[in-house]
């Protein structure tokens, strides 16, 4: 039976160790309306995953390496008011990956399976890879959670936040820093096109059920595993490809609430009126 | 306590210069905080209100001049009109709590005294335009400002709500002796109140007491003889009482103050 397989349950941890930290990331990026900007970092993925083989390093590290650099060349961007945010995450997002794929075409001698990188291959997951997922990640929950306050007041209101003393733009770098190594550690999991979904659907889906942002962290957080482990069952049953297996699910259980709310809403509305 | 001079401005704005894109922004601004005194700039739309604020928060890096603030002072700030995200789950109690926390009473107290204690458990979305002026001001008192800055206090407020405001404003100043920097884009209702008037177009055009400015020639030219004239008869139309929903109780006779004038109690 597959499930006897080691790799299964690599695969397996890996994706809910990648959805704990993505379910109260992803929080923030609904609430600071940065989801393009998780858009951009993953699209850059092809850059760092160029820059990993040239200088013979683990993918991984060479996305996160390019996803700290777009998240810097950003901020040095926004300190000029001509051209908003949206386009100036646009041309990073499209401008890095291009550069990638340029130099990925260089390197045709070692054949890159992009296939593999766009949509995750969680079953190629080892033990070193387990340990990275959750180490960083582990770090950066750690480095959430002790920033949450001034994050969380800094997501209300940025100007106030800064009047009332919280140095604002390191913690939003702090921020960024950590959705770049979430996009490092996903990438295997769900592939670079879906990776702004785990971060987004998710904490979307459990909004209407929390009534403070920690709980719908903790929420996102669980409505992730969720997700992974219908997706990897999925997957495993059906043979189906496990990065577009977890997101089905996920967006799934964003529709499932919706309708259940919904409902609710219905009800109470015609039970008073 | 240590022995801090009263007189002492809170925050001394001496020829401060901000240039955006070759632009001047401000230029060549005094300005002096002192506490219990309430000071309003007033001008028209893009003519650096914000900015001067965000120089004296330090939001805002002078180009040129100095801004000399009073160490260990207290800011609270309720910036211009804003939303919180409808995605952040956030109760007007928590949103007070964040950064810092406070005992749940503390919270209580300072909501009740900003007029909205049955706000707390409510969603802070929610609100309305009057109401979540009063929750910032109740957030601003928590922090037991030595100033307080207002950037247009007014927005999104009806007329009724904004004289209840602004006697709230004036009220908590006089129990907690802040100083109070006010910005607003007109003159009539800031007419009482407040002890200076700063009339800026990028500089100072005029500066004084309210009535003085109003009369000014400078201010006449800045916003036209019919908001000189308004603000005139705004400042006779302040001696009549209102009714909670705005409703003038007292008086077609602009002229003759009234014993029942609500703005004194």
């Amino acid at each position: 039976m597959i499930w006897d397989a080691a790799f299964v349950w690599r695969a397996i941890m890996a994706g809910v160790g990648v959805a704990l930290v993505a379910g109260p990331l992803g929080c923030f990026v609904v609430w600071r309306r940065m989801a393009y900007f998780g858009t951009a970092l993953a699209h850059n993925a092809f850059l760092g995953i160029a820059l990993g083989i040239v200088a013979g390093i683990d993918p991984m590290f060479g996305v996160a390496a390019a996803a700290v650099v777009v998240a810097l060349l950003l901020v040095l961007l926004q300190r000029q008011n001509l051209l908003a945010s949206d386009t100036l995450i646009g041309i990073l997002a499209h401008g890095g990956m291009a550069v990638g794929l340029v130099v990925l075409s260089f390197l045709t001698g070692m054949r890159v399976d992009l296939l593999t990188y766009l949509f995750g291959d969680v079953l190629a997951v080892s033990w070193t890879d387990l340990l990275w997922i959750y180490g960083a990640g582990a770090a950066t929950l750690a480095a959430l959670a002790a920033l949450w306050r001034w994050l969380l007041m800094v997501s209300v209101h940025p100007e106030l936040a800064a009047a009332e003393g919280i140095p604002a733009l390191l913690v939003r770098l702090a921020f960024m820093l950590m959705l770049a190594v979430l996009v490092a550690i996903a990438m295997k999991i769900v592939g670079i096109l879906l990776i702004t979904s785990l971060l987004i659907i998710p904490a979307a889906a459990v909004r209407r059920l929390a009534d403070t942002p920690e709980t719908m962290a903790v929420y996102a957080a669980g409505a992730g595993v969720l997700s992974v482990l219908g997706g990897m069952a999925g997957s495993m049953v059906w043979d189906i490809p496990s990065g577009p297996a977890i997101v089905v699910v996920a967006a799934g259980l964003f529709a499932g609430v919706q309708l259940a709310g919904g409902a609710h809403d219905w009800l109470t509305r015609h039970r008073t009126g | 306590m240590t022995a801090t001079n009263e007189d002492e401005p809170l925050v001394r704005v001496r020829g401060v210069r901000v240039s955006f894109a070759g632009t001047r922004v401000l230029d060549d601004v005094d300005l002096d905080l002192t506490p219990g005194r309430t000071i309003t700039i007033i001008g028209p739309n893009g003519a650096g209100k914000t900015t001067l604020a965000r120089v004296i928060l330090g939001l805002q890096r002078a180009h040129r001049g100095k801004v000399h603030r009073r160490k260990g002072m207290t800011v609270g700030y309720v910036p211009q009109r804003f939303t919180v995200d409808r995605t952040l789950p956030m109760t007007v109690a928590r949103f007070l709590g964040v950064p810092k926390s406070y005992p749940r009473h503390t919270i209580g107290a300072a909501l009740s005294e900003a007029g909205v204690g049955y706000t707390r458990d409510k969603p802070v979305q929610n609100l309305s335009g009057g109401e979540f002026q009063r929750v910032m001001l109740a957030r601003a008192l928590l922090r037991r400002p030595d100033l307080l800055v207002l950037d247009e206090p007014l927005q999104g407020v009806d007329l009724g709500g904004q004289l209840d405001l602004f006697a709230l404003i004036r009220r908590l100043r006089a129990q907690h002796g802040f100083a109070v920097l006010m910005i607003s884009h007109d003159l009539h209702l800031v007419m009482r109140g407040t002890d200076e008037v700063v009339c800026l177009n990028h500089h100072v055009c005029c500066r004084g007491q309210p009535e003085s400015v109003s009369q000014h020639p400078e201010y006449r030219h800045l916003f036209g003889e019919a908001a000189a004239r308004a603000a005139a008869v705004y400042a006779h139309a302040h001696d009549h009482a209102h009714t909670p929903g705005g409703a003038v109780v007292a008086g077609d006779d602009h002229a003759a103050p009234t014993a029942s004038d609500s703005e004194a109690a």
